[in-house]
């Protein structure tokens, strides 16, 4: 086994203070194409760490883990971008706070 | 190692200005930023071919869509009216919620046994990255990729067919499961014009 230079929990510690950013701007901002891009923080801050313990264990499974999951995260994107431009074509208001149409 | 602080420093600065930016623009370049220096973290971890796809992918094409999502959002006759964020009011308790759950979560998996790894090697061997066989090269990815992970490979296909289905439903010219203000009100003027008639007869 070949020795990494930095070491295993530095990645882990990274990408926890990255996605939990994400998690912070889910919680925090209103908009939600801010709310979005938070989402796709915490999908990368995931994705560094398939990558780093791919890295540690010298198996490219993590490699492919990360290749699927930017797959599914494109699909997300597109969804997600999509149903902000219905929700703003059918009120002209995209504050998350008021969209309230399937409350029970 | 001074390499990773400083691809750290950029990528947690990038994300904290992502999350933070006044305007959606500008969280779309911090994420551009927090992209290009995840994909050059890749390159570090001998992760070459997702390095690439990082940046194809996701800083060619994911925040395409934002920045197009926001160009049309933003060209209306209504301006992008979005209420004040929730900062001033929950940013200190999210904040310390944050910072206890990235304690924990950093304590937990540095005393668990997954961190040290085993001492044999996986299937793929270490060496100058770019040779054929050699961990993280692209052949080494690719046959991987249409050999052993084959299937899913192929069910990413119909997760993108999926995707792109919705979204013409959702977004599409003629969307036709949708209830817009406008189709609402023309569904309920056709229904009083259909009672008047039936009454004057």
């Amino acid at each position: 086994m070949n020795a990494m230079a930095v070491p295993l929990t530095n990645y882990i510690a990274l990408a926890s203070v990255i996605f939990f950013t994400g998690v912070a701007g889910v919680l925090i901002r209103r908009n939600p194409l801010i709310m979005l891009m938070s989402i796709e923080l915490m999908f990368n801050a995931a994705n560094l760490l398939f990558v780093a313990f791919a890295r540690a264990w010298v198996h490219n499974a993590g490699h492919i883990f990360v290749f699927l999951v930017i797959t599914v995260a494109a699909a997300e994107a597109a969804i997600g971008l999509a149903i902000v431009v219905t929700v703003f074509r059918s009120s002209k208001n995209v504050d998350v706070d008021d969209v309230a149409l399937m409350k029970g | 190692m001074i390499f990773f602080w400083v691809l750290a420093a950029i990528l947690i600065v990038s994300a904290v200005w992502c999350i933070t930016a006044r305007k959606a623009v500008y969280s779309v370049v911090a994420l551009l930023l927090n992209f290009a220096a995840l994909a050059a973290t890749y390159l570090t971890l001998n992760a070459e071919f997702l390095a690439v796809i990082q940046l194809i992918v996701y800083s060619g094409a994911i925040l395409m869509l934002f920045v197009f999502v926001i160009a049309l959002l933003s060209s209306g006759i209504a301006p992008f009216s979005v209420g004040p964020d929730r900062l001033p009011r929950i940013a200190y308790p999210a904040l310390a919620l944050v910072l206890i759950a990235v304690g924990f979560l950093t304590r937990a998996l540095v005393h668990s046994a997954v961190v040290t790894p085993p001492a044999t090697a996986g299937p793929s061997s270490l060496g100058p990255v770019g040779a054929a066989g050699v961990f993280g090269s692209v052949a080494d990815f690719g046959t991987a990729l249409f050999t052993t992970y084959l299937l899913p490979f192929e069910i990413t296909a119909l997760i993108l067919m999926v995707a792109v289905i919705g979204v013409v439903l959702l977004a599409g010219d003629q969307a036709p499961y949708v209830a817009t203000k406008k189709r609402e009100e023309d569904v309920k003027r056709e229904m009083r014009e259909a009672i008047l008639r039936e009454g004057g007869q």
